[in-house]
């Protein structure tokens, strides 16, 4: 019995560690979003705003650029709601995970992007699953405004890819897709995924091509 | 930058992340919709490894980055847990860069 506990909490506390490192990483990129915001004309507060009420990062960039680039607001967000709209997959993916009363899922809602639904579909057990999904979402939210914030003030800072922080993501993304093939169905939507992804990636708008991926998803038509 | 930009892409983003977790919500989906939804995280993780390695401004790059997520294929391979996978991807790419083997 209390071999079983300290095994489960030996677990969780490399669950947090991985989550915690996840969130840090991602928060270097907050202070990036910071600097770019204030450079393209936001104030520290729209700036702030945005990251707590957007929370997706790679939209945010994408809306910030092109209001940098000197672009109109509409093609801001059409850019960036194409970004946005694969999280409406993950929350498809999420929603077996997420049961509960409807406040829990607004909530949750909000933190359903890449890193919580990867960290959380990586778990075997439901019950680490959803701890994954909250931790990594509750991490990645803090230390991605902290971040926005530190940056929108500091004006300049570090330079994320000095580090290799950039491949910190499909490095994590990487460990993440592991269990994912360990079914062959699961390594034949993986191998879709990719390929649909990199084909489209040279003529489609960024965002586009990850969701020109779920094709993989239909070799689940036909059992295993 | 306005206010009507983070405000509609609040809105916008919110839908998105809103629809799929409160539409399907606890309810009974045949077999065959269970198991392709299943299969999201497999086919678009891998994407996002993709996308996230190879995606630049003018589509796609090799650069430094890919030579740190090989490195981080080969730990994770290994069995390696997130943190050190995700450690390594950092640092061999920052060393590829910082040698000038590649930007």
């Amino acid at each position: 019995m209390s071999d079983v506990q300290q095994e489960v909490s030996a677990e969780d506390r490399s669950l947090a560690m991985s989550c915690a490192v996840l969130g840090a990483a991602v928060g270097v990129f907050g202070i990036a979003f910071g600097v770019g915001s204030v450079a393209a004309g936001g104030s520290v507060a729209m700036t702030c705003v945005m990251s707590l009420l957007v929370f997706t990062g790679a939209s945010q960039f994408s809306a910030v650029s092109v209001i940098a680039a000197g672009g109109s607001t509409v093609a801001a967000l059409g850019g960036a709601s194409l970004l946005a709209a694969r999280n409406a997959v993950y929350g498809l993916a999420m929603s077996r995970t997420l049961q509960g009363p409807l406040l829990s899922r607004l909530v949750a809602a909000q933190i359903t992007i890449d890193e919580s639904t990867a960290m959380s579909t990586a778990q075997e057990h439901p019950q680490a699953a959803r701890s994954a999904f909250w931790w990594t979402g509750a991490s990645v939210y803090v230390f991605w405004n902290l971040g926005t914030l530190i940056g929108a003030l500091a004006g300049n800072a570090i330079d994320p890819e000095q580090f290799g922080l950039d491949a910190a993501f499909p490095a994590g993304f990487v460990a993440m897709i592991i269990p994912h093939l360990r079914h062959r169905n699961g390594r034949r939507a993986a191998a879709i995924g990719a390929v649909a992804c990199a084909v489209t990636m040279p003529f489609l708008p960024a965002g586009v091509p990850i969701l020109c991926a779920s094709v993989g998803v239909l070799v689940g038509v036909k059992k295993r | 930058m306005t206010w009507t930009l983070v405000l509609a892409l609040s809105a916008i983003a919110y839908v998105f992340k809103v629809t799929g977790l409160v539409i399907v919500g606890g309810r009974q989906l045949p077999a065959v919709v269970d198991r392709c939804l299943g299969l999201i995280p497999a086919a678009l993780v891998s994407a996002l490894i993709v996308n996230s390695t190879l995606g630049g401004d003018d589509g796609m790059v090799f650069d430094a980055r890919a030579i740190g997520v090989a490195a981080a294929i080969l730990v994770a391979a290994k069995r390696a847990p997130l943190v050190v996978v995700i450690v390594t991807g950092a640092a061999v790419t920052a060393l590829v860069r910082a040698t000038g083997i590649a930007g």
